[in-house]
């Protein structure tokens, strides 16, 4: 298996994702701070502004790529056998895939 | 003169030819394998953030899906959303909720010092352990910070 995001690649991914989700989880709790959202009209509406669903947007491919290189790390460093630890790699992409169908799915949803 | 059992090859080590054989007595002398007693292992305040970073990570992706599915719930309808609302009372889901917020602040804290590093700020010893002690101990205090919000 040829695994991408790896390496110099997988470092960078991992710092720009990180310094990306913890601007955005630091506006999310200025923001209900400021805010809280009670009811679901409120909610839905809020989540539904174009600002809102691409700061998501962005936050969802942030923490799927920064998940990718943490799951990665640690599958390489503690799962064994190596054939076991493949298995386990595969699994991961292919659940972090649908983790992303799933999240573009809530978002689209939200302008439908 | 060097008796010739004392000679040394060029790496320092006595040369193999000179090694007497090893006797399955000299086996036993050497208590192979060795068996670490980890309760008596202190680990330094580094290497328990080290860790934590660790699992804290590990925790946050467990608890994604959960947080997903909530997501996508409370967005569907009304009745989501108050499903959604009604699942907090619960002792059990606050308790999973805090579970969630400590790894949160160990990750996120653990990971500026990590971003730091980077960038060579905080690498010394002395400030290196202060600030691994800071994220440790913030971390607990953003979580009971938390657990007086939620209950």
């Amino acid at each position: 298996m040829r695994t991408r995001f790896t390496g110099l690649k997988a470092w960078w991914v991992q710092r720009v994702s990180a310094v990306y989700m913890l601007l955005f989880v630091l506006f999310l709790l200025y923001s209900f701070a400021l805010q809280p959202l009670r009811a679901f009209s409120q909610w839905h509406a809020w989540m539904a502004r174009p600002v809102t669903s691409v700061a998501f947007l962005v936050f969802f491919t942030a923490l799927l790529g920064h998940m990718w290189v943490g799951m990665r790390d640690v599958l390489l460093d503690y799962a064994r056998p190596a054939a076991l630890r493949q298995v386990l790699l595969f699994a991961s992409a292919f659940g972090l895939l649908g983790l992303g169908v799933w999240l573009l799915w809530i978002l689209l949803r939200l302008q439908g | 003169m060097t008796p010739p059992d004392q000679r040394l090859d060029a790496s320092g080590d006595r040369l193999a030819s000179q090694i007497p054989e090893t006797s399955a007595r000299d086996i036993a002398l050497v208590h192979r394998p060795v068996f670490l007693n980890l309760m008596r292992i202190q680990l330094p305040v580094g290497a328990l953030t080290s860790i934590g970073h660790r699992i804290s990570g590990v925790v946050l992706i467990a608890s994604v899906p959960i947080a997903v599915y909530l997501l996508g719930l409370s967005l569907g309808d009304e009745a989501g959303f108050l499903q959604v609302k009604a699942l907090f009372t619960r002792f059990a889901v606050k308790a999973a909720a805090l579970v969630m917020i400590w790894a949160l602040a160990q990750h996120v804290l653990g990971g500026v010092r990590h971003l730091l590093t980077d960038f060579d700020i905080g690498s010394p010893l002395r400030v290196a352990r202060r600030s691994a002690w800071f994220v440790n101990l913030a971390a607990v205090a953003v979580a009971l910070f938390a657990a007086g919000a939620l209950w």
